[in-house]
């Protein structure tokens, strides 16, 4: 765990530092934060910024309809690892006590939920569990400093994994089930529409990158991966269930999907590989202290670039989509939806598109970067 | 500045779930839809690759073909010309024959005509003779008939001699 922990803020740091396109989501809220500045000064009033990451953020319910305290929403299971398993409704804290703060140094509102029942001693302040101490969140500057619990909880992004991988097993065991009753014949039906980019991933990604004799044990991998990226991102633009989680763009989907691509980068790099990062031929000793070093960052911000690209696309979609949508409630008047709403729509469209870029460029890069690994060397 | 740090439930449930998809659409799905896919391009390579060898094999075949025709119109040529020209020395020689021939029996039929006439002649002169013989046989029977007649003949007779 203290190596994951390492890793990952190895990745942010670098990533921070490397990749410009991080900015296109990061831009996104900031921007939203400046209009929500003047409204603040309102009590209760529409917190833009505060609605758009809950709804890009993972939940412990799932909000169906209505307003955030008197709508209906299906809580979800909470698992915790604090000494042994602790599992309970997430209803415990969501109807337990909701207390409000201030904090003392910039008097913004922070208000967090304190379990009860069986969650009694934890408390959820956005959407994280924190251990209580003397009964209360001890804040600073905007962040609770109690111990969290390893939190595995079937939250809002689990269930929408689960319901993403059935839906995948699914259709592709119903294609599956038709080439076996058929044999080797035309496509119809759901194998006509996905028979395409089954092609598309072993032909155009797979083969076209890896190279005609290694790609076919990489395959199962690349069409995996294309799939669950496309099927979560479309997902992620049905507004509500079995839709409406932003799966693919939550940096921990991400950051598993690039560390697997890692993983198999790797294990298939072969001596060509390796010889070329740690003793590139033709380069003289004294330049291959700069560049060895160069060559190790370069194998992690590859998938680090993949990691961030998935997360920030589908984030950012997410967030003009609900910045849109929130100009009607930043101006009070129904008139803009006649604005924000083609203009979401508008953007909606984009996304499809997206959605189905960003599939196939990380299916496409994650072959790049294995048929890297995997070439030969050509004198 | 939690959207962007890791949560680690949610990175053990994907990693969970991701895996077990893997394993089992790689062996339930992707393993037949990818046989099946790759099944049917071989057969509709192998087809096309057998059209081509076919339609290779037909212009080939079509080719012979139109070789063996010319062939066979260039040996009818040859066969009517020949025809053509023996038809005509056949009439040539028919005409030429005939003509021999045609004179020929002319020839004959004057050679016979000739022979007929002249053993028409000669009959003619050998009746002409009987008929002359005949004439003066009954002639000098009339002229001696009587005594006074063969007297007076015998008279003139020797008168005759005696004017010598």
């Amino acid at each position: 765990m203290t190596f994951a922990k390492l890793f990952t803020q190895v990745v942010f740091t670098l990533f921070l530092v490397l990749i410009p396109s991080m900015f296109s989501a990061q831009k996104a809220p900031s921007l939203v934060s400046k209009q929500t500045t003047a409204v603040d000064s309102v009590e209760d009033e529409f917190d833009v910024n505060e609605m758009i990451m809950h709804h890009v953020k993972d939940a412990h319910e799932w909000h169906l309809w209505g307003s955030e305290h008197e709508g209906v929403s299906i809580h979800l299971p909470v698992i915790l690892y604090d000494n042994g398993f602790v599992v309970f409704n997430a209803s415990h804290f969501y109807h337990g006590l909701h207390v409000v703060e201030k904090d003392a140094k910039t008097g913004e509102k922070l208000s967090y939920l304190v379990g009860e029942g069986p969650a009694e001693g934890y408390a959820l302040f956005h959407e994280k569990i924190y251990r209580l101490s003397d009964g209360k969140l001890h804040f600073e500057e905007g962040h609770p400093h109690n111990a969290m619990p390893l939190d595995l909880s079937i939250t809002k992004n689990v269930t929408s994994l689960f319901i993403g991988a059935f839906l995948i097993i699914l259709i592709m065991f119903s294609m599956a089930r038709f080439y076996k009753k058929n044999g080797a014949v035309a496509p119809k039906g759901i194998a006509k529409f996905l028979e395409p980019l089954v092609v598309l991933v072993q032909d155009d990604i797979a083969k076209a990158n890896i190279g005609e004799h290694k790609y076919k044990r990489y395959v199962p991998y690349l069409l995996t991966a294309f799939f669950f990226i496309l099927l979560n991102n479309l997902l992620g633009m049905v507004p509500i269930l079995p839709g409406g989680a932003n799966l693919t763009g939550n940096i921990s989907v991400t950051l598993f999907l690039a560390l697997f691509t890692l993983l198999i980068t790797v294990f298939s790099g072969n001596k060509n590989y390796w010889r070329h990062i740690f003793a590139t031929p033709g380069v003289p000793i004294p330049i291959l202290i700069i560049m060895v070093p160069i060559e190790i960052i370069g194998i992690f911000t590859k998938p680090i670039a993949l990691m961030i690209r998935l997360f920030a696309n589908v984030t950012a979609g997410h967030i003009i989509i609900l910045a849109l949508i929130s100009l009607i409630f930043i101006n009070k008047s129904v008139a803009w939806s006649a604005l924000s709403v083609p203009m979401a729509l508008f953007i909606s469209i984009l996304e499809l598109l997206v959605a189905f870029l960003q599939a196939y460029l990380f299916t496409m890069l994650s072959a790049l970067f294995i048929g890297a690994a995997v070439e030969e060397a050509h004198h | 500045m939690d959207l962007i740090l890791p949560d680690y439930g949610l990175l053990f449930w994907t990693a969970l779930v991701f895996c077990l998809l893997l394993f089992l659409l790689a062996k339930f799905a992707w393993k037949p839809i990818l046989n099946a896919v790759n099944a049917r391009e071989q057969k509709i390579h192998e087809a096309l690759e057998l059209a081509d060898k076919t339609r290779a094999e037909m212009l080939l075949l079509q080719a012979e073909n139109e070789k063996i025709l010319k062939e066979a119109r260039a040996e009818r040529d040859a066969i009517m010309n020949d025809a053509k020209q023996t038809a005509v020395e056949m009439v040539e020689s028919a005409k030429n024959k005939a003509k021999v021939e045609a004179n020929k029996i002319v020839e004959s039929a004057k050679a016979t005509i000739a022979s007929e006439k002249d053993a028409a002649i000669r009959d003619l002169k050998n009746q002409l003779a009987g008929f002359s013989l005949d004439i003066a046989e009954k002639i000098v029977r009339t002229e001696l008939s009587t005594d006074a007649k063969q007297k007076e003949l015998a008279e003139k007779l020797a008168d005759d001699i005696n004017m010598n």
